[in-house]
C-alpha cells in the first residue's frame, strides 16, 4: 500500500483476481512451483535450499551441545533464527533481526516445535546437565514472496537432512566419536500462507501480491493433518467465514507439497 | 517436552479455578488512568494485570518513519520484570517482539490511518502481572487507549483466546492451561464488522477443534466487549456528573 507504483500494481492485480487469475498467470489456489536441494553445505550438521519461484532460503542446522532449559531436564533444544540478509532485497537493511525476521523466524518456530517434528527425548545426554541443541538458521537470499513458507519448507528439509554427531561418555565427559547418526524426527509440518486481496483469498503470494494484499493466514499442518500452528499478519482482518474457508484452502494444498519433503 | 499429564479438568469437568469450560475469567477495565497519555486503560483479565497508554496522533519522530499517505502506529508490548515467577531480563525479548507486531496488526484494521497523514501514534502496553493471555488482554485494554486519546474508530478490538485442556476446546486459558493444555487459539476480533484482527495458534487441534476454539473464542471476545464498552462510557459519565456539580 506505500508506493505509488504498487497502487497502480493494486487495480491490475484486483482486476485480474477478479477475473480469477493472477498477474504471473496462476489460479488462486496455486502454490508456485518449488525445488528443495538438501545437503547444500558440508560444514552444517544438515542444511536445505528452498526456490520458490524467485524466492530463495538457506537454512542451515548447527548442531552443538548445550544445557537444557531448568523445565524440560531430558529434552533438547531448539532454536530457530531468521536473518532478512540486506543482499535479498533493498527493503532489507543491515542490522540485528527487526520485527518482521523475528516474526519469520517464530512462525517457522512453532510449527516445528507444536509439531513435536524433533523427538527431543532423544537429545537428551545427561539430564539437567548436557543435550543437543539444534541450532537452525534461516537465510533469506532473494525475496520474492511469501518466505514463511519458503522458509518453514527449508527448516524442515534442513532438520530430516541434519545429522548428530555419535558420542560416547568417559570419566563424565563427552567423547565425540567418528560417525553420524540422523537427527530423530517424528513429525515433518508443513506451512499454507494464503492472501487477502479485495476479499479473494489468494494461496502463496507472490512479492508484488504481498505489496498491496491486505493481510495472511499462516497455517502449519502435521503428518497425520492436524494444525499446529497459526497467524494471521498484516493490517487487515478475515471475517469468521472467510478464516473457515482460509483453513480449507491450506489443507487441501499441504499434502501436494509434503509429498516433495524426502524421509 | 510439556507434562501433558496433569490434570486440568476435575470430575465435574471443571477447571483448576472451579470454572466451566466456556467460562469466562473475571474482566475489569478502567479507562483514563494515565493523566500524561492521550488516551490510557487498565486491565485485570484474571490475574493478568496490564496498563495500556496511547500518545498522539502526534509529529512522527524520527522524521524518516513518517509516512506522507497516513498515520503510523508503533506499538511496543513490554513485561516488568516482577511479572512472572522467575525474573524476565527487562530487554525486550524475542517473543515481545513478536507480540508488538502482532498487537499493532489486530488494531490496525480499526483505525482511519488514512486520515491523520505524517502523525504517529504511540502505544505502550506494560504487562505488571502475567497470568497466561496477556496478548489477547493487552488488545482488549489498548484498543480502548486509542478510544480514549479520541481516535475515531471503525469498531473496538477485543480479544479473548480459546484452546484445548485434557482434551476439550475451552475458553480463556490461564497460565497453567496454556502450559499443560494442548492448545491455544487466541483471537482479536471486531464484534460489529465481524472481523477477526489477530488470529494465532500453538499445539495441535483437528480442523474442526480450530473452527470450534474461534468460534468459542468470539463468543469469549462478544462477551468482553460488553465490559469494554462500559469501561468506556463510565470514564465519561464521571466528568459528566462532575461538570453538573460545578
Amino acid at each position: 500500500m506505500s508506493s505509488l507504483l504498487t497502487r497502480v500494481k493494486l487495480k491490475q492485480i484486483e482486476q485480474s483476481i477478479e477475473a480469477g487469475k493472477r498477474l504471473d498467470q496462476r489460479g488462486l489456489s496455486d502454490f508456485r512451483e518449488f525445488t528443495i536441494e538438501q545437503g547444500v553445505i558440508e560444514k552444517a550438521e544438515g542444511s536445505a535450499k528452498v526456490f520458490l519461484g524467485k524466492t530463495e532460503i538457506l537454512v542451515g542446522v548447527k548442531i552443538e551441545t548445550g544445557k537444557p532449559f531448568p523445565d524440560t531436564p531430558d529434552n533438547g533444544v531448539l532454536t530457530v533464527n531468521a536473518e532478512l540478509v540486506p543482499l535479498a532485497s533493498a527493503k532489507f537493511e543491515p542490522g540485528p533481526p527487526g520485527e518482521q525476521a523475528i516474526e519469520l523466524a517464530r512462525i517457522v518456530d512453532r510449527g516445528i516445535r507444536e509439531s513435536g517434528a524433533i523427538d527431543t527425548a532423544k537429545l537428551c545426554i545427561e539430564s539437567g546437565k548436557k543435550v543437543f541443541v539444534a541450532f537452525v538458521d534461516i537465510y533469506v537470499l532473494n525475496h520474492d514472496g511469501n518466505l514463511i513458507d519458503a522458509a518453514a519448507l527449508a527448516a524442515v528439509s534442513a532438520l530430516i537432512n541434519a545429522k548428530m554427531p555419535n558420542y560416547e561418555i568417559v570419566d563424565d565427559k563427552i567423547v565425540i566419536k567418528q560417525g553420524y547418526t540422523p537427527l530423530p524426527m517424528k513429525d515433518h509440518p508443513v506451512t499454507v500462507t494464503i492472501g487477502k486481496i479485495n476479499d479473494k483469498l489468494i494461496v502463496d503470494p507472490g512479492l508484488e501480491e504481498e505489496d498491496v494484499m491486505d493481510s495472511r493466514l499462516s497455517i502449519a499442518f502435521t503428518d497425520d493433518g492436524n494444525i499446529c500452528a497459526v497467524q494471521k499478519g498484516g493490517a487487515g482482518y478475515f471475517t469468521v467465514e472467510q478464516t473457515i474457508e482460509a483453513t480449507k484452502l491450506a489443507q487441501s494444498t499441504v499434502e501436494s507439497l509434503r509429498k516433495k519433503l524426502k524421509w | 517436552m510439556k507434562d501433558k499429564t496433569k490434570k486440568l479438568l476435575n470430575k465435574k469437568g471443571l477447571r483448576l479455578d472451579g470454572r466451566k469450560l466456556d467460562e469466562l475469567r473475571s474482566v475489569k477495565l478502567k479507562v483514563g488512568v494515565l493523566p500524561n497519555a492521550d488516551g490510557s486503560a487498565y486491565i485485570e483479565h484474571g490475574k493478568n494485570k496490564i496498563l495500556a497508554g496511547a500518545f498522539g496522533p502526534r509529529e512522527m519522530h524520527p522524521k524518516h518513519l513518517q509516512r506522507a499517505d497516513r498515520m503510523v502506529l508503533r506499538c511496543r508490548y513490554h513485561m516488568a520484570p516482577f511479572s512472572v515467577p522467575e525474573r524476565k531480563s527487562p530487554a525486550p525479548s524475542r517473543r515481545e517482539n513478536e507480540l508488538s507486531k502482532v498487537i499493532r496488526d489486530s488494531l490496525l484494521p480499526s483505525l482511519f490511518v488514512e486520515n491523520y497523514p505524517r502523525t504517529g501514534v504511540d502505544l505502550y502496553i506494560e504487562v505488571l502481572q502475567a497470568d497466561g493471555g496477556t496478548r489477547c488482554a493487552s488488545i482488549t485494554a489498548a484498543s480502548l487507549a486509542l478510544a480514549d486519546a479520541g481516535l475515531p474508530m471503525r469498531d473496538i478490538v477485543v480479544a479473548c483466546a480459546a484452546g484445548k485442556v485434557n482434551g476439550k476446546i475451552a475458553l480463556d486459558l490461564m497460565d497453567t492451561e496454556d502450559k499443560v493444555g494442548d492448545a491455544d487459539v487466541p483471537v482479536a476480533y471486531m464484534p460489529n464488522l465481524n472481523a477477526i484482527t489477530l488470529l494465532q495458534m500453538d499445539g495441535k487441534l483437528s480442523t474442526k477443534e480450530f473452527e470450534e476454539a474461534v468460534k468459542m473464542a468470539i463468543e469469549g471476545c462478544k462477551k468482553i466487549s460488553d465490559i469494554q464498552k462500559e469501561a468506556l462510557k463510565t470514564k465519561y459519565k464521571v466528568i459528566k456528573q462532575e461538570e453538573v456539580e460545578e
